[in-house]
């Protein structure tokens, strides 16, 4: 089956429809799949994906039983997105809503720019991940690279192993009662068993960079 | 964008196959680039010979009786000719000879690589065309590298196209730009390189190979290249018994491999890997920014 019609037949659906569980086989590597979904559907990819996979979802439970390219879940609006595997360069980026979790590791750039999705990836990061993010919570399991939460506004970053380095105006902060029992609902919404929110280390914006700083009122 | 695909074949019964392989890998990968493709392969070297390919605009006229033309200058040669690329097999201690008689009884033919094993075809056009032009699906070979441009920095023209070979038994093909590739070229101009373009590319492919040439092996020269090449770059990198790979500290130029017992295998894209015998069961990774892989064939074999 053309991707067109995979896509097409996946936009045709509307609230109601009886057709809820989409099975797709041997995507071997294609781009764009799955993209756009808007209703409350099922998408099981049985095999690994190109770029893009399950961009813009809004309401779909889509998971790639294989590895993700770039771009996975970009700008997701709502529902939820599971890779099996890893996944591939600006996962989850910009995304506005909903939970993606990666199984494997995520390399860089995972979370830029988000806007409010929340990502849980069970391995490790790759370098300037949450770059620019703005809202949403970004959770590892595993360790994150170089540059991790550059020029950050207010998305929160937990990360249970260690910290290559932290990029501009990104610092740990204290890890208070309300984080913990944010960290601990999203764990269980990723269905992450056997981790202890207590594990992990939280990191955040120091507003230095966005806020307007009285002392360079000089500069403009 | 580009397409870059490579292949390193472990298990020797895979070899007659090489080109084959090689061959569907790049054409999966044409929509990354449509405006020139090229291929190297690496054959089983044949003791006391080497081999030179060479290229030509009017392939008529420059390729007919070049055997006989080098053999009255001195250096017996066969040619087998393949649409506009020839391949040249001469005693290996006389390489140097036949190069500078082609500059003077064939002086419009272009030297696209030389070496013990390494024969190179590139064109513009689509990579489909190219394999086919050049018949590389019947090519058999320990290693090869192959790739599709979308041109950045400089012109759509044969010379253009990679892979780039400047050193015996070398390749290189690039996914990315350099930023500091005419002062490097200056440099390399000093040390008494010469260079065939203005390609950002070829300075990389010279870079290794002046590397090389002062005595470090393969996977030094890539990670030298880390502290002293800027900009964008994926590399794929073939010498007669190696194959390399190294990506630049941003990384954004996509990059997957996969690794069995019979080969390591390196694309653009997870696309380009899917018609690899025992995939299923390869192990797939991406590899890490500024980061030096390279295997190297048993010398002694």
């Amino acid at each position: 089956m053309p991707l067109r019609e995979l896509n097409s037949a996946l936009h045709a659906l509307t609230a109601g429809s009886n057709d809820t569980e989409f099975k797709v086989i041997n995507p071997r590597g294609s781009h764009a799949v799955a993209v756009g979904v808007d209703a409350p559907v099922s998408v099981q990819i049985k095999g690994s994906v190109g770029y893009y996979c399950a961009g813009m979802n809004d309401g779909g439970a889509i998971t790639v039983h294989g590895s993700a390219g770039p771009g996975v879940a970009e700008n997701m609006m709502s529902g939820t997105v599971i890779i099996e595997g890893d996944a591939s360069q600006y996962a989850g980026a910009t995304g506005r809503g909903g939970l993606l979790v990666i199984k494997g590791n995520a390399a860089s750039r995972c979370g830029i720019s988000m806007k409010g999705i929340d990502i849980v990836v069970h391995g490790s990061i790759g370098h300037m991940s949450a770059f620019m993010g703005q809202s949403g919570h970004l959770v590892v399991l595993g360790d994150a690279g170089d540059a991790l939460g550059d020029s950050l506004y207010e998305a929160k970053l937990f990360v249970r192993g260690t910290v290559k380095s932290l990029g501009s105006d990104c610092i740990e902060k204290e890890m208070r009662a309300e984080h913990l029992a944010k960290l601990s609902e999203i764990l269980q919404r990723a269905g992450i068993t056997g981790v202890r929110p207590e594990e992990f280390k939280r990191y955040g914006s120091a507003r230095k960079l966005y806020n307007f700083n009285i002392d360079n009122a000089e500069a403009y | 964008m580009c397409g870059i695909v490579g292949l390193f074949l472990k298990d020797r019964s895979l070899e007659p196959q090489l080109g084959a392989l090689l061959s569907e890998m790049l054409i999966t990968m044409t929509d990354r680039g449509p405006d020139s493709a090229g291929i190297a392969i690496y054959g089983s070297p044949e003791s006391g010979r080497a081999k030179v390919t060479i290229q030509s605009a009017s392939p008529k006229a420059d390729f007919d009786g070049l055997d006989r033309d080098l053999g009255k200058a001195g250096v017996p040669a066969t040619v087998k000719v393949k649409s506009t690329h020839a391949v040249i097999e001469v005693d290996s201690l006389r390489l140097d000879d036949v190069r500078l008689v082609l500059s003077e009884i064939r002086p419009n033919v272009r030297v696209m690589g030389s070496g013990d094993s390494i024969e190179i075809y590139k064109e513009t056009g689509l990579p489909k065309d190219v394999v086919s032009r050049f018949d590389v699906r019947a090519m058999s070979g320990s290693h090869g590298i192959g790739h599709t441009r979308m041109a950045t920095e400089s012109a759509v023209t044969t010379l253009g196209a990679h892979p780039f070979s400047t050193g015996a038994d070398q390749c290189l093909v690039h996914n990315g730009s350099l930023s500091n590739h005419n002062n490097l070229r200056r440099v390399l101009v000093r040390e008494g390189m010469s260079f065939e373009t203005q390609n950002d590319s070829e300075v990389a492919a010279a870079y290794l190979t002046s590397k090389m040439a002062d005595g470090n092996d393969l996977g030094e020269a890539l990670k030298s290249a880390l502290d002293d090449l800027d900009g964008f770059f994926t590399f794929v990198v073939g010498t007669k018994s190696g194959f390399g790979v190294v990506r630049d500290p941003i990384a954004c130029k996509p990059a997957v491999m996969a690794e069995t017992d019979q080969y390591v295998a390196f694309g653009s894209e997870y696309r380009a890997l899917v018609n690899l015998p025992g995939i299923e069961n390869a192990r797939v990774w991406e590899p890490e920014p500024a980061t030096v892989y390279f295997w190297e064939h048993d010398k002694a074999a």
